[in-house]
């Protein structure tokens, strides 16, 4: 019984989860707001010698690749990283009070609505200062992505991985299987795969964000990334045909999911992938992070996800962008914008790469020397894409997506056939939530 | 756990310390007022708890249900806006989640009633007839009260897991199309997790028996054993009777853990469909990144309410019994 793989995902109950379950219950008897406050610590490094940095990256592979960024950094400068790592859920369900408390100085996040919304907020400081220096190294789409409403920089990104339809080469040579571009092709291939005894595609669903991944390439397959974009901003209607031809299009493919995805998280539905049981699995490159073996991992391949309407082919490519953001007031700040001017550079990012290739440099200055055919093909991909989108949580408002999206999806993948009123009730919530603030 | 504790341990704490400091000093000081150190010390100890009861109790719970009526993403103060009933209209009308959740809460204290209490009394009867090694198993029905719910549900978890827990591996319930989904599927993980909660429960209520069994009358056995009762005769007619006061606290208890049931399920699956909770989903709505505490709050409050439908009645009867003794 193999259990490290869930082990990483399993809600341990570290300090923070205990917090956040007295301040669940402390709810019940009505204490609410100085809770919330309360939870945000560290960032005690106020010396000038020292940058405190706020981290996500909990997983063995991303904390182990980072160290060495920070110690290279610190090599270079003379100052010290201090960072906090925390477990990668967690982090991000508190970040509210976590940037309201004592932040540390820099913080991991994300690029999107989610940056643009503290960045709106007042709760992260602008850093055009330091984009004078790194912003050569990155391409146009990477600005983009790193400037709040206001024009500001907010944002330095670090990584970037694309969503696709991963498989084994070897499982597609045996059974003569070819890599299908249209929507019919994968179906057939989802039948032929059934056939032959494979479970067609792996999934896992306990985490309630991988459903919303493959809602996202069929929607932009079917109705374009710009549609895609009204959807998530709130400004479409869920109760659109468009948005129901999605269900119909995923409820065909359902029958071909693996069974009891409900109960699997994606590191056990990504073992079925390693052991050759199941034939292809939707997901981010970071599912190469449970191919240890390497030659399993030399034998993991993808393509994007077909086309399903002509009119945008596979324009879309969904790549969500991982990078650090400053605090609302750091405690040191000239050795803020020096770590992030180290990060921004490219010999941080492929020093990052060289401890996690599941992902690729957000930097097109960044050298591919180094690359797997993996991650050549990822950074191809992203390169040529038309459009690029975050992922629908990080695209849309985290109140819309967590509390209606994630049960909504998990209820639709449940009963296929309830969509309509699925998704009447979507809208009304959605309208209540988009009118508020 | 705060909602049994926290309304009553301040008031418990701030009430011996006046008592006890002026017994102390009367002997000695011959009828002396208090000193000054002494109202000093007295005003810490009636003064501090009392700061913190109102702080903690009365100060949240105003605010949250200030809250309710409002729409705030937790952004600073100014954000602050009145919604007036919105957020419960949307809570009774729009929310999928809430009225499964109102339900589970009550399935929740149904079963832990009907299945785990009595088993808790069984065991401690049983325990009680002071069989052998009775402190090994008092101490093995007990443990699970010991663990943190958190780890309980993590352990519980590995078990129900599809592909590698214990019972699919033993029953062969992991490979395609034979798979069972405790906890996934909205029919069964709801059961699995009340399985792993009874287990704890159990425990729970065999230790409050025990405690309520011991101070049983042995001279009420003795009598009913020399009227001829045999022994189901006596527990029935003898002994559960003088149990009330235990009961009434097992009832109490019991409706407590069903409302503040939170932790086993959250480390299970996150209240995911099936087995939503109220407390899930006020969590989910204030705590995470979603942050909609005014329509979290307003859960909160109806859970509050429930709990005060619940509690006062139950005080109102203690304190009644109290002034009759």
């Amino acid at each position: 019984m193999d259990l490290s793989p869930s082990g990483l995902s399993l809600p341990s109950p570290s300090r923070r989860g205990l917090l956040r379950g007295v301040g669940g219950a402390a709810l019940l008897a009505g204490a609410g707001v100085p809770l919330l406050s309360a939870c945000g610590s560290s960032g005690s490094g106020s010396d000038s010698k020292t940058v405190s940095v706020g981290s996500n990256d909990s997983d063995a592979v991303p904390k182990k690749a980072y160290a060495a960024v920070y110690a290279a950094f610190s090599k270079q400068s003379g100052l010290t990283a201090k960072v906090n790592t925390k477990d990668h859920n967690t982090f991000q369900e508190q970040i509210n009070s976590y940037l309201q408390g004592t932040p540390d100085d820099v913080f991991k996040w994300f690029a999107g609505y989610r940056m643009r919304f503290f960045a709106a907020k007042g709760l992260a400081s602008p850093i055009d200062d330091a984009w004078q220096k790194i912003g050569a190294n990155f391409p146009d789409a990477m600005k983009k992505l790193s400037k709040g409403a206001d024009g500001k920089y907010y944002f330095v990104p670090m990584t970037s991985y694309p969503w696709a339809i991963f498989y084994r080469k070897s499982v597609f040579q045996q059974h003569g299987y070819t890599v299908p571009t249209t929507w019919d092709q994968l179906v057939a291939l989802c039948k032929q795969m059934k056939k032959d005894g494979l479970v067609p595609i792996a999934f896992g669903d306990k985490d309630a964000w991988p459903a919303m991944g493959t809602f996202d390439q069929i929607n932009f397959r079917l109705n374009g990334y710009d549609f895609h974009v009204e959807l998530m901003a709130g400004k479409a209607a869920w109760t659109d045909a468009k948005v129901k031809a999605v269900f119909d299009h995923w409820a065909e493919l359902l029958p071909y999911h693996q069974d009891g995805f409900m109960g699997r998280t994606w590191q056990d539905a990504a073992q079925t992938l390693v052991s050759k049981k199941a034939g292809m699995y939707l997901l981010g490159t970071f599912v190469a992070q449970q191919f240890t073996n390497k030659a399993d991992l030399d034998d993991l391949d993808f393509f994007a996800f077909p086309e399903i309407n002509s009119a945008y082919g596979q324009d879309t490519v969904e790549a969500p962008t991982d990078g650090f953001m400053v605090s609302k007031s750091p405690k040191n700040k000239d050795g803020v914008t020096k770590l992030l001017e180290y990060l921004g550079t490219p010999a941080a990012e492929e020093l990052y790469l060289k401890g996690d290739p599941s992902v690729v440099a957000a930097s097109n200055k960044a050298s591919t020397a180094s690359y797997s055919p993996l991650q050549k093909k990822a950074f191809d991909m992203i390169g040529s894409a038309k459009s690029l989108t975050q992922f629908m949580d990080r695209d849309s408002r985290p109140d819309f997506t967590s509390t209606v999206m994630q049960p909504g999806l998990q209820k639709f993948l449940q009963n296929p056939k309830g969509v309509d009123s699925l998704l009447s009730s979507i809208e009304r919530q959605k309208k209540t939530i988009f009118a508020s603030s | 756990m705060s909602i049994d504790t926290s309304p009553k341990s301040p008031e418990a704490a701030a009430v011996p310390p006046p008592g006890h400091a002026p017994v102390k000093r009367v002997p000695q000081g011959h009828k002396r007022l208090l000193t000054r150190r002494d109202r000093i010390t007295l005003a810490f100890m009636a003064g501090v708890p009392t700061v913190l009861h109102v702080a903690l109790v009365w100060v949240t719970a105003i605010a949250s249900i200030f809250l309710a009526f409002t729409s705030w993403d937790g952004i600073g103060f100014d954000s602050i806006k009145w919604v007036g009933l919105d957020n419960f209209k949307q809570l009774f009308t729009d929310n999928p989640q809430f009225w499964p959740a109102l339900q589970h809460n009550i399935i929740w204290f149904v079963v832990l009633i009907l299945i785990p209490t009595p088993l808790g009394l069984f065991l401690a009867v049983q325990l009680d007839k002071k069989i052998r090694f009775s402190r090994v198993y008092q101490t093995a029905f007990f443990l699970p009260v010991v663990m943190s719910l958190a780890v309980t549900g993590f352990v519980w978890q590995l078990i129900y897991n599809p592909d590698t827990g214990l019972i699919n591996s033993l029953i062969g319930a992991n490979k395609p199309g034979h798979y069972i989904d405790w906890i996934g599927n909205p029919h069964l993980n709801l059961w699995a997790v009340l399985i792993a909660a009874s287990w704890r429960h159990t425990g729970y209520m065999m230790i409050l028996y025990l405690a309520g069994l011991k101070g049983v009358d042995p001279s009420l056995r003795e009598a009913s054993a020399l009227d001829g009762a045999n022994e189901w005769q006596t527990f029935k007619n003898v002994i559960f009777p003088t149990l009330r006061p235990t009961n009434t606290v097992v009832l109490v208890v019991t409706i407590i853990e069903a409302l503040r049931a939170f932790d086993l399920v959250f480390v299970f699956n996150k209240g995911a469909q099936g087995t939503e909770l109220l407390s899930i989903l006020i969590t989910n709505n204030i705590i995470g990144e979603s942050s909609r505490i005014g329509y979290g709050s307003a859960i909160a409050v109806v859970l509050l309410v429930i709990s005060l439908a619940v509690i006062i009645p139950y005080l109102i009867a203690t304190f009644r019994k109290e002034r009759q003794a």
